[in-house]
């Protein structure tokens, strides 16, 4: 039960052990928005459970005050269903990599966001495998070269959002690190969500793939490259707030307010709550330079949740059974008295 | 109408029923053990079936049987050699005609043994009248043709109606055995219930089998009377419904819901299916994309505080590998089902085997204890399953519970416990409130650390897969500290000895050889021993169910013997495990690897021989 007395701080959240993340890794700023989230969500610290896999992000759950599991490398979206399912009282995050969700830990990843479990998925994509020192990861771009790529990779990234709404997934936006207001506000959006909510964190890794988004981060630049999205809210971007979305011949396009007789009315309004997936799917794959990179909660629809409906279904068939422990269990059905 | 022949008496008999796959013989064989049960008697089954669900119809490839023993006196086994066969085709002839015994009797199905159904089987020519079949009384009887002919009045589809011939056969086996036909109409009256055509028909073949027996010069009825058996309520069950059972009851024992996250693999699936029907009970199955998210699923769920439980087979539990390894180090007490079938790899996956034993106690990396208990009989699966939930919830441990094919499948009456005679369970749940408390200080009997659920207030701790600090459970890479939590593991898992009984002799507990068995081939080796105790030869039995740790007698045990032979289904996994832990006794080897269960005949066989070895 909640202390109503006590107001939970970010200090609170801190636990007596040291982030041992490298100085200036992205990681740091993503822990600190996620602690300035939680307390905003009026859930009482003991109900907080942090799952993780394997990689550098993985170490999260060692340094929050919470309950906390640090799982086997892709596993994490499956224990953390076990959790949840298990105590659906509980708030469940994981935190996870892009190795560890979308390579060695794919197929739970997408099963998790297809039933639905009610878990807060953060995932870290550094486009790098840091932890082992510098390999490609399944979001590095095609040509990347690395340790195990020495002349370029010849396989096309995933783009999380994609995949998320692929496996019919409710919840999905997109954060940078660097960003700890923005992501602060998603996180707090993603524990409110009802379901799975996958939130992709843009994340920089300062030894083996440093700047990688700097194209985005970019102090003069960043307002033309990024769109950030508000639900209910035209889709206006850029250093002048002069440039937008709009959707021809079934394609986003980016526009200039003024040019061609384009208004700001002209502009896509972001539905996060449209149920159709289309135009978020779109949102989701924008890419630079054509593009501005979309930030935000790109999609944001409520369902039913797996851990719900099975506790449910649980307190249906329970009223009305006649079996109500072992023995009427064992007797039940065909026997005989000899 | 009725012919006048003696009813012959036997203590016992073994009737098999072998047809195509899509042919009912396992209901067909399961109606009738369920009706010999009900009036009275021992009983014992042996499904046996391919993996393909329907196999070319009419080919040895898809011949499904079912074996029955009934008995007077107490039956342990299916039996190896049937009295009476049953083959609805020249395939199921073909594929069982060395199974039964000389002077056996078989009845078939003539009107499948066409030219057509003759290749099919593989047979030159037709096998009826030939030298092979003089030692058995043959019956053959028009089925399929008497079965049109008992419904020409009844409007069915021609397929339906082809259905219902296992119906006929079984009406000739029931009046073979004196046996009523009450369960069965009122099995059909249940079950299709909107349906009343179909029961009606059932019914009528079912009769006209019985008649069809009656009338026939061919056969002399028998009665296998009814034996003593302690007064109770009896039921049927299989090896998976009583390890699906006895987790539920454990569950209850501790005050804990079920949680089962598995993915459906054979023969381990029933489990998954039998507790999935217990939503009213608190139980939660889930069905995982994976054996790896079975597992892992249920180690979350257990860390939330449920009886985590994930059921699997021998290539299941190879996936499952890792993951048991993170079970053992957060110390998470998970029980894990292994019911072995044969491999390696897919093998033979409907098949019996005792060959995962090393892949139980050592297939992990790292050093990797977990505790490890095998059920002997369909029904003492119950009490293993119960018994493997409370020393992993009572000593905070992983314990895997191995069964396999036979006793997953076989069935034998059980004599309904009550629960009130089953043991309270205790798991170390940490309540709030709790001052200075650490996630690893143990209780300084068992080991066990203690359990603080999430939600509880003030016991926030984090726990994982890397190593840990030997009392606040904080990551800790220091030397000293990894080499105490290694052994700390292990002795926690070998003081679980202190918790389970003595090893038992059955027979004298000195004498010149000594029987060893683990797990599902109990009721073949406690019958051949027995029967060669009655020959006067001197000869007991030590059969295993807790396998790590050993029980504390188990050197007692063998040093009162001359010589001791470990027979099991497998190449000498369990006997090379004794030799390594017992290496002053010399251990001889009785081992098979067919994907079936020792016959006695063959256990009598060798273990003489090695009676008879200077």
């Amino acid at each position: 039960m909640s202390d109503t007395t006590h107001k939970l701080t970010v200090k609170d959240l801190k636990s007596d052990q040291e982030a041992r993340w490298c100085p200036g890794c992205g990681d740091h700023a993503v822990m600190n928005a996620i602690q300035r989230a939680l307390i905003e969500l009026d859930i009482p610290k003991e109900n907080f459970v942090f799952v993780s896999g394997i990689g550098c992000s993985s170490r999260f759950p060692y340094y929050m005050d919470t309950y906390g599991f640090h799982g086997i490398h892709g596993r994490a979206s499956a224990i953390a269903s076990g959790v949840k399912i298990a105590n659906p009282e509980l708030s469940v995050w994981q935190i996870t990599g892009d190795g560890d969700a979308l390579a060695i830990g794919g197929n739970h990843f997408i099963h998790t966001i297809r039933r639905n479990v009610d878990i807060n998925i953060i995932l870290f994509n550094n486009q790098i495998y840091g932890l082992t020192k510098g390999q490609y990861s399944p979001t590095s771009y095609k040509g990347f070269v690395t340790k195990t790529s020495p002349y370029g990779t010849v396989e096309e990234p995933f783009h999380p959002g994609e995949l998320v709404i692929g496996a019919q997934g409710k919840f999905f936006a997109r954060t940078i690190d660097s960003n700890v207001k923005l992501s602060t506000e998603i996180y707090i959006q993603a524990g409110k969500h009802k379901g799975t909510s996958v939130v992709e964190v843009l994340q920089n890794c300062v030894i083996y793939n440093d700047k990688i988004y700097s194209y985005l981060t970019d102090k003069d630049e960043k307002e033309n490259r990024q769109l950030i999205l508000h639900h209910n809210e035209p889709m206006i971007f850029g250093k002048d707030s002069d440039k937008g979305i709009i959707l021809k011949d079934n394609k986003l396009k980016v526009v200039k307010i003024g040019e061609n007789e384009i208004t700001k009315d002209d502009l896509l309004v972001h539905n996060a709550k449209e149920i159709n997936p289309g135009i978020h799917l779109m949102l989701a794959n924008m890419q630079y330079p054509d593009y501005p990179v979309a930030l935000g909660i790109i999609r944001n629809v409520d369902g039913e949740t797996y851990d719900y409906d099975v506790n449910h279904q649980m307190e249906e068939i329970r009223a009305k059974s006649d079996i109500n422990c072992i023995d009427d269990l064992l007797n039940s059905g065909n026997t005989w008295e000899l | 109408m009725n012919k006048k022949t003696e009813v012959v008496e036997r203590d016992e008999m073994v009737i098999r029923f072998s047809g195509d796959s899509g042919d009912g013989m396992q209901l067909t064989g399961t109606l009738f053990s369920n009706t010999a049960a009900l009036f009275g008697n021992y009983m014992s089954t042996f499904p046996d079936y391919p993996s393909e669900i329907r196999a070319p119809s009419g080919t040895v490839g898809g011949v499904s049987g079912f074996q029955v023993h009934v008995g007077h006196s107490e039956v342990k086994t299916p039996g190896d050699l049937a009295d009476v066969l049953v083959s609805m085709n020249p395939a199921a002839l073909k594929a069982n005609a060395k199974w039964v015994k000389q002077g056996g009797v078989i009845i078939l199905d003539v009107d499948n043994f066409d030219e057509k159904g003759i290749k099919k089987a593989g047979y030159d020519s037709n096998p009826i009248g030939k030298e092979f079949l003089d030692s058995f009384i043959v019956v053959e009887a028009p089925i399929t043709s008497l079965t049109k002919e008992a419904l020409k009045d009844i409007e069915l589809d021609r397929k339906s109606i082809l259905r219902t011939k296992n119906m006929f056969a079984l009406g000739m086996v029931y009046w073979l055995f004196g046996k009523s036909l009450d369960y069965t109409e009122n099995f059909f009256k249940e079950k299709f219930r909107k349906k009343p055509m179909v029961i009606e028909a059932n019914r009528k073949v079912l009769k006209a089998g019985y008649y069809y027996a009656e009338t026939i010069e061919a056969l002399c009825p028998y009665n296998v009377s009814r034996a003593k058996i302690e007064k109770g309520i009896y039921r049927n069950i299989n090896g998976n419904n009583a390890i699906a059972w006895g987790v539920l009851a454990a569950a209850e024992k501790a005050g804990l819901n079920v949680y089962v996250g598995s993915y459906p693999i054979t023969p381990a699936t029933g489990i998954l299916e039998d507790v999935a029907l217990r939503r009213d009970l608190g139980a939660i199955t889930f069905q995982a994309e994976d054996e790896i998210a079975g597992i892992c699923t249920t180690i979350g769920a257990s860390f939330a505080g449920k009886l985590g439980v994930t059921t699997t087979s021998g290539p299941g539990l190879a996936l499952k590998s890792e993951a048991i390894g993170l079970a053992v180090i957060t110390e998470l007490p998970i029980v894990i089902i292994n019911v072995q079938r044969g491999g390696p790899s897919t093998g033979l996956p409907t098949k019996t085997e005792q060959a995962d034993l090393w892949q139980v106690l050592y297939g992990r990396h790292g050093e990797c204890p977990v505790v490890v208990i095998a059920a002997s009989t369909p029904s003492n699966c119950f009490k293993y399953a119960f018994e493997a939930a409370k020393i992993a919830l009572e000593h905070m441990t992983p314990v895997i519970l191995m069964s396999d094919g036979f006793l997953a499948n076989g069935t034998e009456p059980w004599r309904i416990p009550k629960m009130a005679d089953y043991p309270d369970i205790k798991p170390p749940i940490v309540k709030e409130g709790r001052k200075d408390w650490q996630p690893y200080a143990r209780d300084v009997e068992r080991l066990a650390r203690t359990w603080a659920l999430p939600g509880t207030r003030g016991l926030e701790h984090r726990i994982g897969g890397l190593e840990k600090d030997a009392l606040n459970g904080n990551v800790s890479h220091d030397p000293e500290n990894h080499e105490k939590m290694i052994k700390i593991r292990d002795e926690k898992v070998e003081r679980v000895v202190n918790y389970i009984p003595d090893l038992e002799v059955e027979g004298d507990e000195e004498n010149d050889l000594l029987v060893v068995g683990w797990g599902g081939t109990y009721g073949h080796l406690i019958t051949a021993v027995n029967e060669l105790r009655e020959e006067g030869k001197k000869v007991s039995l030590a059969h295993f169910n807790y396998i790590r740790p050993l029980p504390k007698n188990t050197g007692d045990v063998f040093r009162k013997f001359k010589k001791i032979v470990v027979c099991e289904l497998n190449l000498g996994q369990f006997a090379n495990y004794l030799r390594m832990k017992y290496q002053e006794f010399k251990f001889n080897q009785y081992n098979k690897i067919q994907g079936l269960p020792f016959t006695v005949i063959e256990l009598k066989k060798n273990i003489n021989k090695i009676l008879e070895d200077k």
